[in-house]
């Protein structure tokens, strides 16, 4: 009796604690999401807290109609695309070779790839590389320098030796099978939760990377996403040109309350959106992958 | 005797022929040599290559002359960083950020694993994860941004509620003194969710029998969460906390720099923002660099002196 009281209590603490975390985590992008789309003399006089008020869509309808968010919004997507794509494609084929044990030379390999996980020339050096090659200013400065993170190398790596059977492999190779096909026939099916999670992983860094686009890009048609967000967010930018038929400037500063709330809602929408569907199979993916290593 | 001969005389073509063996077993593989290939040239290019360029910090830089031909000026650029009047301000700037998102962000997500383990019904179980992960996706500049939105002086939230309260409006980031608890505050809020998850699945492969053993013997939750989820998630903590303190002087850039504006600076000036500025802004690519290497060297000792702490007490550790 004694010991259901104790735990009865432990529930009750618990279940108390992390009902309020879920309101502390989500409370804030609920509120963006309201204050985007309420009238923004209200949000400013602290009306809205949770659900918006006189529903407006002035805000949105300035965001989507000026130019720099819809160049960034193009750029962030090719540069997510390909960006992806090449790092999807490095990190399964490093990753499945390095699971092989009849890799001859493979634990040097390992090595070669970790260190830099630990040691790293910093970003002058790694600068003066990519202007040497020449790409500065391109879309390769904002796709190659992070071509592959070693972390989800070897998260791949844990996934292909522990769910591929070496069995598999013997049998394909009785059958004169080359690794190639084996690995595009065989392996690549095998892996669909692997492949979403790296999708996942890869497409959020680039989608909301800024630091890239910061030093390697001058010219502003080139800027993602995040850079023009983080002119209107942070340095205060966007007044000038996206206010620019709006006669007061009270009024001004308002409507450029508004916009704030909406780039963030605007910018953070297609990754939010994208999760759920990804969700089920990343903690698996997760799951397989860390527990070994 | 006999015995022994024959051995010997196996031994020598076994060694020459395990040898062209792996010649063979190489050459049928070559293929996954051909896989290895792409990440070989990137990491040979992006991360040993600049490696090249770290003797940029013992030379002064000169653009015409390159890398190479500039002259060297030995430890010069690092004396200066070290004489120079904000450099303990810097370091001391650095780790208090960094040990702060560590004492705090590092085992509050262990601790939300730990409760959601203990969650029976499953929708809220998971209703609590999905919710907790999307602050992850979340980008830097846009948590920057809210910030800025929440803790405005004028119409923030968080201020219209100190008022409500008959308080008087803080410029929380407008406050060295504030910056400190925002960064790691913040850290938390966006990382908390999805750093559990990493122990969840470590909790998954606790064997659930000796959990059913414990309720038997009448254990209650709170003990069996002390005496057999923790220690059997304990290896999986110890690796990550190596991981972390291995990458302790890198982390943060970042939201450090977009969360810096000139009245805070006093408390958010870090190694990493200032060699972007010194470096970049400033083109001192040889002090610059030799400021990153500090850094990259700091980070590596703190990597080294986990890894053997973690040898010494207990059996995880990275080698």
């Amino acid at each position: 009796m004694k010991r259901s009281w104790t735990d009865l209590g432990f529930d009750v603490v618990n279940l108390t604690l992390l009902t309020l975390l879920l309101l502390l985590v989500a409370y804030p992008l609920l509120f963006i999401l309201s204050a985007s789309i309420s009238n923004p003399v209200a949000v400013s006089n602290g009306q809205v807290w949770l659900w918006p008020k006189e529903i407006t869509w002035r805000g949105y309808e300035k965001i989507l109609t000026d130019r720099s968010i819809w160049l960034g919004y193009r750029n962030t997507l090719l540069y997510t695309g390909l960006g992806t794509t090449i790092n999807v494609v490095v990190t399964l084929l490093c990753g499945y070779a390095l699971s092989r044990r009849d890799l001859v030379g493979r634990n040097l390999f390992m090595l070669f790839f970790v260190f830099t996980m630990f040691f790293s020339g910093g970003i002058i050096p790694l600068f003066l590389v990519v202007k040497q090659l020449g790409i500065l200013n391109s879309v390769w400065a904002m796709v190659l320098p992070n071509a592959m993170s070693v972390i989800n190398m070897i998260i791949a790596r844990t996934f292909f030796s522990t769910t591929i059977p070496n069995e598999l492999l013997e049998a394909a190779q009785l059958d004169g099978c080359s690794n190639t096909q084996f690995f595009l026939r065989i392996v690549l099916p095998l892996s669909a939760p692997l492949v979403a999670i790296m999708v996942l992983l890869y497409a959020v860094d680039h989608w909301n990377a800024y630091f890239h686009g910061l030093i390697f890009l001058t010219q502003e048609e080139k800027f993602p996403l995040q850079l023009v967000l983080r002119n209107i967010l942070i340095s205060n930018q966007l007044q000038a040109d996206m206010v620019v038929d709006v006669n007061l400037i009270s009024e001004r500063q308002l409507l450029g309350e508004s916009i704030k709330y909406g780039v963030i809602v605007v910018s953070s929408l297609p990754i939010l959106l994208l999760y759920p569907f990804l969700q089920r199979y990343f903690v698996k993916g997760i799951m397989i992958g860390s527990i070994k290593s | 005797m006999h015995v022994q001969l024959s051995t010997s005389t196996v031994n020598r073509p076994t060694g020459t022929r395990s040898s062209s063996k792996r010649w063979q077993r190489i050459l049928t593989n070559y293929e996954l040599y051909l896989f290895l290939l792409p990440a070989l040239i990137y990491v040979l290019v992006f991360k040993y290559w600049p490696l090249y360029g770290l003797q940029l910090a013992f030379k002064d830089f000169v653009a015409v002359e390159g890398i190479w031909g500039s002259p060297w000026v030995g430890l010069e650029n690092f004396v200066r960083f070290f004489d120079s009047y904000n450099f303990t301000t810097i370091l001391v700037n650095t780790l208090t950020i960094n040990i702060g998102t560590l004492l705090f962000g590092f085992p509050a997500p262990i601790i939300l694993a730990l409760m959601l383990n203990e969650v029976g019904n499953s929708f809220f179980r998971r209703l609590v994860q999905t919710v907790s992960y999307a602050p992850h996706f979340v980008s830097t500049v846009a948590l920057v941004g809210m910030m800025f939105i929440f803790l405005s002086p004028r119409s923030g939230l968080v201020n219209l509620g100190i008022k409500a309260l008959g308080g008087e409006p803080i410029f929380f980031l407008g406050q060295a003194d504030w910056f400190v608890p925002l960064y790691v505050l913040s850290e938390l809020w966006q990382h908390l969710g999805w750093g559990a998850i990493i122990y969840l699945a470590a909790l998954t492969a606790i064997n659930p029998e000796i959990r059913e053993a414990a309720t038997v013997d009448g254990a209650s939750k709170l003990q069996r969460l002390l005496a057999i989820d923790l220690p059997g998630i304990l290896p999986t903590i110890v690796i990550m906390l190596i991981l972390r303190i291995g990458n302790l002087m890198e982390v943060g850039f970042e939201k450090v720099f977009l969360m810096q504006n000139p009245m805070n600076i006093a408390a958010a000036e870090v190694i990493n923002t200032y060699v972007y500025k010194v470096g970049l802004l400033q083109a001192q690519f040889g002090f610059a660099t030799a400021v990153g290497l500090f850094n990259a060297l700091l980070n590596f000792a703190f990597l080294i002196f986990a890894n053997y702490l973690s040898k010494r007490y207990s059996e995880s550790s990275l080698w």
